[in-house]
């Protein structure tokens, strides 16, 4: 499939639709807005169903129940919708069905709310977060993927850059490998047979066929996310083997701080770029590699400091420091990054931080 | 007591039911409209197109209790996980099965928008006007004067408004193409409730719209009163506020 | 003379003493035991003059009952 210039929303539809994406609810709320136009656009076309919902609840329960008719499903909002939607997705975890969260998020507040969750019980989810649209793209796909492997609601954690840059994509299918059948999926085919099929967070089972119970099936879900936690980690580290100084950021703030990065070593400095790929699990391993000879680890993040709790989780037994570089920034009307998102002010801030620890 | 010829005219369980054991009070209507819709189910062949979304309360144990494919669901929210359901299996028949704490409290939104889209599923409604699973709270359908744990001197209108009838607003939507209203009292009763059963399912089959169902059911432990006397309370009282009968798209009238 | 048209079994473990069916009988020929089954529970015997018409059936919440109809009535 050639490239074509598409903005970044348009592009995450096509690329959801080429991963099979059949069912899509959502409801307006900018910056997700367009995603849900894009999808009622094309989804006639391929006889898939894309539902304005009345509400967001409804439309994450919408997609709860077409993820547990056995279609891949998606949904998604802002960090307000998403708010609505945390019931919904930890029953989704806790009841094993699988569907998409498109977070177009008003900016980097919501690190949070993605990352530990707001539902109930003992669940995860794995949250990509994309720096620019190519990188959404590849994601959306990869999130089907990843949703039917784990059987559980997976998110991408985007925001109004993504959706609405405008960049020249591919969205050609992707193969991430076999996938068991999804034999436990709802048709009514096996009514009446004595094996009729059930999805249901306590996991009674039937009276001719006992299940496992809520804490067996508590247990073997939070085991499930366990396997997830080690193996689904994602990252991106660029000239940290050397570094003295490394920069921390998520998303599309990870463009601006790559940009920044490649200027201070052009002029010399020890300097190296980290950005988590997957906000969980977040790497780490990684991020503690990557800072391993660094004299501090400065995290640049819009809003008032989520994802540097992340890494001081994962670089504090290194006892350097870790600094905060961004703060809350929003523009007028609130659904963007604000002022601080330019690579002036992100360099500008790496300068004076690397200059009061002196080489 | 006798060894005269005979034949079996009633089975003690329902088609499709697997035990009749469960957890459920004495006097209870629930398992009775449980049995009638396994019995509309199964007389309408529809066995293998059957697919449950079920909220949360005492009548969830039919998920455990009856072979067909079962979705149990957040409360309040089984209507819209039916309409995802629905649209990924459009020959399936997907019903809900709800309390009124479910249907009528929590998932007020769910409930009319769905009608409204005229989804081709069948909502049922079970109407005991107490949360009974919880202990038997107040629901947005409990009738004026009724003793509950939230409203023991009873339900006033002064401080606690007045009940909301589903039936009644869903019937208002162009969505809806069949509404009606039973109860699990007494033989005559049951007997309507299941006719109103199988016409909600036939019509949703035919694609006529969305299809609605409320059973007035036994609560004696929500209404603080002997096992005998709730047939009676739910006739004195609910099928005052809540009238029996075909609400709407009753045979012989046109449908939606 | 009684004309008794059918019979019912009764699931005396699986009732719950709710008597339903005591009202819900037409010929009104099902009375409340004075024992009680393991659960504790007082259960519905049958007297003569069962007409089949599954009445209890149809409103027994705990599925307690099966309904036969005679070829042809009894008297008893």
């Amino acid at each position: 499939m050639p490239a074509r210039l598409l903005q970044g929303s348009d592009a995450v539809a096509r690329a959801a639709i080429e991963a099979g994406c059949r069912f899509f609810a959502g409801y307006p709320m900018l910056p997700f807005t367009d995603l849900l136009e894009a999808m009622a656009r094309l989804m006639p076309a391929v006889d898939g169903v894309c539902m304005n919902a009345e509400t967001e609840i409804e439309a994450v329960n919408m997609a709860l129940g077409a993820g547990a008719a056995g279609a891949r499903a998606a949904t998604g909002s802002c960090g307000q919708g998403i708010a609505l939607m945390q019931e919904a997705i930890a029953e989704a975890a806790l009841n094993e069905v699988p569907f998409v969260v498109f977070n177009m998020a008003r900016g980097q507040q919501d690190y949070f709310q993605a990352t530990r969750g707001g539902g109930w019980g003992d669940y995860r989810t794995i949250c990509l977060a994309p720096k620019d649209v190519t990188e959404a793209v590849e994601h959306t796909q990869l999130l089907f993927h990843l949703a039917d492997q784990y059987r559980a609601p997976v998110m991408m954690y985007g925001d109004y850059l993504i959706s609405h840059t405008y960049m020249s994509v591919d969205v050609e299918r992707r193969d991430y490998g076999p996938l068991p059948p999804k034999d436990w999926a709802l048709d009514g085919s096996k009514g009446g047979t004595g094996a009729s099929r059930q999805i249901w967070t306590w996991a009674m089972g039937k009276a001719n066929d006992p299940g496992p119970g809520p804490d067996r099936h508590w247990q073997r879900i939070a085991g499930k996310f366990e396997e997830a936690a080690r193996a689904e980690q994602r990252w991106e580290a660029l000239d940290c083997e050397d570094a003295e100084t490394v920069v921390v950021s998520f998303g599309t703030a990870g463009a601006f701080v790559e940009q920044v990065v490649a200027e201070l070593r052009e002029a010399g400095h020890r300097v190296g770029a980290f950005r988590p790929i997957s906000l969980w699990p977040f790497p780490e391993e990684a991020l503690a590699d990557a800072c391993r000879g660094a004299r501090q680890v400065l995290v640049f993040e819009v809003n008032a400091g989520q994802m540097i709790d992340d890494v001081r989780l994962s670089v504090g037994p290194l006892g350097v420091p870790v600094r905060p570089l961004g703060r809350v920034s929003i523009d007028f009307s609130g659904m963007r990054q604000g002022e601080i998102l330019t690579v002036g002010w992100i360099r500008d801030r790496v300068r004076a931080a690397m200059e009061e620890v002196p080489a | 007591m006798t060894d005269a010829a005979q034949k079996k005219v009633a089975s003690a369980l329902a088609p499709l039911q697997l035990s009749g054991e469960h957890h459920l009070c004495p006097g209870c209507g629930h398992p009775v409209a449980w049995r009638l819709l396994l019995e509309a189910i199964s007389e309408l062949g529809l066995e293998q197109k059957a697919i449950g979304v079920v909220g949360h309360g005492c009548y969830t144990n039919i998920v455990q209790l009856a072979d067909i494919d079962f979705l149990q669901c957040l409360h309040g929210r089984a209507p819209a996980v039916a309409t995802g359901v629905k649209r990924v299996h459009p020959g399936a028949a997907v019903f809900t099965l709800q309390g009124d704490g479910d249907m009528a409290s929590e998932g007020l939104a769910e409930i009319l928008h769905t009608a409204a889209r005229g989804e081709r599923i069948t909502a049922v409604m079970l109407n005991n006007g107490v949360f009974g699973d919880t202990g038997g709270q107040m629901t947005a359908a409990s009738v004026v004067g009724q003793r509950t744990k939230t409203s023991l001197e009873g339900r006033d209108a002064e401080s606690h408004g007045y009940p909301v009838p589903v039936a009644e607003l869903v019937a208002a939507l162009a969505g809806t193409a069949y509404v009606a209203r039973g109860a699990v009292n007494n033989a005559g009763s049951v007997a309507k409730t299941k006719r109103y059963l199988k016409r909600a399912f036939e019509l949703a089959a035919e694609g006529a719209g969305f299809t609605f169902v409320e059973v007035l059911t036994m609560c004696p432990t929500g209404w603080f009163l002997p096992t005998a006397d709730g047939p009676g309370y739910l006739e004195g009282t609910f099928e005052q506020t809540y009238p029996l009968g075909e609400l709407k798209g009753s045979a012989g009238a046109k449908g939606r | 003379m009684t004309l008794t048209r059918g019979t019912v079994t009764i699931n005396v473990e699986q009732c719950k003493g709710c008597e339903l069916c005591i009202a819900a009988c037409r010929p009104g020929v099902l009375a409340m035991s004075t024992d009680t089954n393991e659960n504790g529970y007082r259960f519905p015997l049958l007297e003569p003059g069962c007409t089949a018409c599954r009445a209890c059936r149809d409103v027994c919440p705990d599925y307690c009952f099966e309904v036969f109809k005679f070829d042809t009535p009894v008297e008893t």
